[in-house]
């Protein structure tokens, strides 16, 4: 188990085998609602990064002051405090990225992944390693968003980054609101067809 | 002449009596509406003199909350009997806010109306626009962790639309009384977060508490799905569009009911499919999340069919 906790593969973990998006499907709303660029994605990775350390830290640090029955509602008004922290840096210093994310910067705080990160491992794990899995699940969140903002600016306008890359617009269609089902669908399509030939394959030999 | 202006003034300080929601309408309007996108009509109570009224320059309009904001007039046609005048802007009108219209010259000096939608008929279409328009699962792209767990049968679907709609419309309740009697007043807008998911998660306990004491066999079927409800991001969404569009009472209410109509709405259309799905043929790759996620898709795009719509 000690092998189990080493940074490197707590932070792997987060964002390969429980990828929040891809592998366990929580947090779904921003990665439909506003991944249509890849700086979106960065931004709102950033975010809920920052939200997801901190949380799983302060959680950490306080486990043994936190009555078991009173956890939930401890957890929700951590991750709160926090998320009012990055919203009010955001609003002040990136206004214009604000503007483009909306609400959903606020409603960080009803994302699953935070909440099940905290009860399943923040409660029960030391600070150090709290941090290391929290860093994972972030990075994964953002790695994820990233996928599919690449994918949908690529195909859609043909830029990433906002710089054009292709030079023609392949299909319009990726960009519009709600392409987002499509392409989080497809994408879950194809990393399980990845999944079932490689079982397949190790199956033969 | 005298004789008439005095009898319009009296006619005038009757109607101002009679009905003070047209106080600012001087008598002389007898009527004022929106009609296409771009057009209000207004009609007078007495022929007007044409070349005073369709002269574009004589009009003010602006938006009620910004009054710097000048509307540009296109034209100004009055109608044959000289009673009732169109005016047309160059762009769309937003009916939802009030319209305040000032024309010079006509009689003493300046006239000064305003035109708004019935409230009413304002309340319902916040209501349409929350179920329907702007629906929070397939165009707001909101809640959908619950919506995609919740959506495989159709009772499961009825039971967490119809609980979540309870504790939309209670917690949005409440979350308005702290908003404009403690939050405002103390100048702590900073905490709207912190209050608005304290808020959500002591109603889910509320309705949790007294559901199993009131009604325990209503509580055996519906009490799984309360725990669920706090992890929808549509429960603190509400509050904090409330916050955001400063909406008075009745309009929270209304758009807690429309939030929750919409989730409802939303889970039985997706549960008839997904019972379906369980009698087809999906390749393997697709199975689950997947296919629940293009269907999804799909019902988004006939969902973009009702953007536009409007009753009133």
């Amino acid at each position: 188990m000690t092998n189990d906790k080493s940074p490197l593969q707590l932070i792997s973990r987060g964002i390969l085998s429980e990828n929040p998006i891809f592998k366990l499907a929580l947090s779904m709303c921003p990665a439909v609602g506003i991944s249509t660029t890849v700086m979106n994605g960065i931004l709102l990775g950033t975010a809920v990064l920052f939200v997801q350390v901190f949380s799983s830290v302060t959680i950490s640090v306080f486990k043994n002051y936190i009555h078991p029955r009173i956890r939930i509602p401890t957890y929700t008004l951590t991750i709160a405090t926090w998320v009012t922290v990055i919203d009010l840096v955001l609003a002040a210093y990136m206004p214009e990225a604000y503007a483009k994310m909306g609400i959903f910067v606020k409603l960080i705080v009803a994302f699953a992944i935070i909440t099940m990160r905290l009860e399943m491992f923040a409660c029960k794990e030391s600070v150090n390693d709290s941090f290391w899995d929290g860093l994972g699940m972030g990075l994964g969140f953002m790695v994820g968003m990233v996928a599919i903002g690449l994918v949908r600016e690529l195909l859609g306008s043909g830029a990433i980054l906002g710089y054009d890359v292709l030079g023609f617009k392949p299909l319009l269609f990726f960009i519009l609101p709600s392409a987002g089902f499509f392409v989080v669908g497809l994408m879950m399509a194809f990393f399980n067809w990845i999944e079932i030939y490689y079982k397949r394959r190790r199956g033969v030999q | 002449m005298i004789l008439d202006m005095s009898k319009r003034l009296i006619l005038a300080a009757l109607f101002v009596w009679l009905a003070p929601s047209f106080a600012l309408a001087e008598g002389i309007i007898a009527d004022q509406t929106f009609k296409a996108a771009n057009e209000i009509v207004v009609t007078f109570a007495a022929p007007v003199d044409r070349a005073v009224v369709e002269e574009v320059n004589n009009y003010t309009v602006f938006e009620e909350p910004d009054p710097d904001i000048r509307l540009v007039l296109q034209q100004v046609a009055l109608a044959g009997d000289g009673r009732t005048a169109s005016l047309f802007f160059t762009e769309p009108l937003n009916t939802a806010t009030t319209h305040v219209v000032r024309i010079r010259g006509l009689v003493g000096g300046e006239t000064t109306f305003k035109v708004s939608k019935s409230y009413f008929g304002y309340l319902f279409g916040i209501l349409i626009s929350a179920l329907l328009i702007n629906n929070f699962v397939f165009t707001k792209y909101l809640g959908l962790c619950v919506f995609f767990g919740t959506s495989k049968k159709k009772t499961t679907a009825k039971g967490m639309g119809v609980v979540f709609t309870i504790v939309a419309v209670v917690s949005a309740s409440m979350s308005w009384f702290l908003y404009n009697f403690v939050l405002i007043p103390f100048d702590l807008n900073f905490l709207q977060i912190v209050v608005f998911i304290g808020l959500t998660s002591l109603t889910v306990q509320a309705v949790d508490t007294i559901l199993r004491k009131v009604n325990p066999v209503l509580f055996n079927s519906f009490g799984v799905f309360l725990v669920l409800v706090i992890a929808n991001c549509v429960i603190i969404a509400i509050p904090l569009i409330m916050a955001g569009n400063g909406y008075n009472f009745f309009e929270t209410f209304m758009l807690a009911i429309g939030a929750g109509g919409g989730f409802l709405l939303a889970l039985y259309l997706m549960s008839s499919v997904s019972e379906r799905l369980q009698l087809a043929k999906i390749p393997p790759t697709y199975k689950g999340l997947p296919i629940a996620f293009i269907v999804a898709g799909q019902f988004a795009m006939a969902f973009l069919g009702f953007s536009g719509l409007q009753l009133f």
